[in-house]
């Protein structure tokens, strides 16, 4: 004998609730996640507090949408990003015009003529660096090119999911990348000579 | 000289950076390897680089606090 209308419905609804319940458990296992990438792509904790709880109520809510199989994390960071556009919280600067002809290995000079041993290694050299220089310097990164460097760094996407996240072909987010890193480490060289090579 | 001057690699950086970042084809990875292993330069370039994104990985993490986790939670659809 074959289920009632009422049944299959009822079914339908118990199967679907199922599906929703596993889909939030799963979105919010990955939060941490999630949050170490928002935390840099926004300048205060608060900031990032709010654009967390955004991105989880509105993918709590369009949940249907997620294809299951896919990244989650790459998806909750699409969102997240959207979001982040979206409400114009971004203070949109000038691109970075800065010349960056010092090179690639400026930084790397800079901080072994403050160390003390000659020919120190490349762990010694880093050390020179303190955590407060990491992270003002990322945050002194233009906004489009700090998003790249938080999605491949800190946030250990392939080229591809960061082109999908932030909506970009791959050939950008490398060359994103390639200056975003460059200017990274002209700011970190920066602080390391007002530390005036004292860091901790 | 223990430092970097001029670059005398400058092209290498184009394979260099997609080493880093572990998206290479095998067939790149291994050119990236294979140039590594004769290019004392690179080789140094390569740590040196390394080195600086564990470092600002490490220094740029910062934990979630268990409130936000505690919000995000209450964020579930109620179960009724």
């Amino acid at each position: 004998m074959g289920e009632t209308a009422p049944e299959t419905e009822a079914r339908r609804l118990a199967e679907d609730a199922r599906d929703r319940v596993r889909f939030e458990e799963e979105a919010l296992e990955l939060a941490d996640q999630v949050y170490r990438v928002a935390r840099r792509m926004v300048s205060s904790r608060e900031e990032a507090e709010d654009l967390m709880q955004e991105t989880y109520a509105r993918a709590f809510r369009s949940w249907r949408s997620f294809q299951p199989g896919t990244n989650l994390r790459a998806w909750l960071l699409r969102i997240l990003t959207n979001l982040n556009i979206d409400r114009g919280r971004r203070v949109q600067r000038a691109p970075d015009t800065q010349p960056l002809e010092e090179g690639d290995y400026f930084l790397y000079n800079k901080l072994e003529e403050s160390t003390q041993a000659p020919n120190p290694d490349e762990e010694r050299v880093i050390e020179r660096l303190s955590q407060d220089d990491a992270v003002s310097a990322l945050s002194a990164v233009p906004h489009d090119f700090r998003d790249a460097i938080v999605l491949v760094d800190i946030g250990d996407f392939s080229y591809n999911d960061a082109a999908q996240i932030l909506d970009i072909p791959v050939g950008t987010v490398m060359s994103r990348l390639h200056r975003g890193r460059r200017i990274l480490k002209r700011e970190l060289a920066e602080r390391a000579i007002v530390d005036g090579g004292d860091a901790t | 000289m223990s430092g970097f001057a001029i670059d005398p690699c400058e092209q290498c950086e184009e394979l260099l950076q997609p080493f880093l970042d572990r998206d290479l084809s095998d067939e790149e990875r291994a050119l990236a390897e294979k140039h590594l292993d004769g290019c004392a330069y690179c080789r140094k370039r390569y740590r040196f680089e390394a080195q600086l994104r564990r470092f600002v990985r490490q220094a740029a993490t910062e934990p979630m606090s268990p409130e936000l986790k505690t919000k995000l939670a209450e964020l579930r659809t109620p179960l009724i």
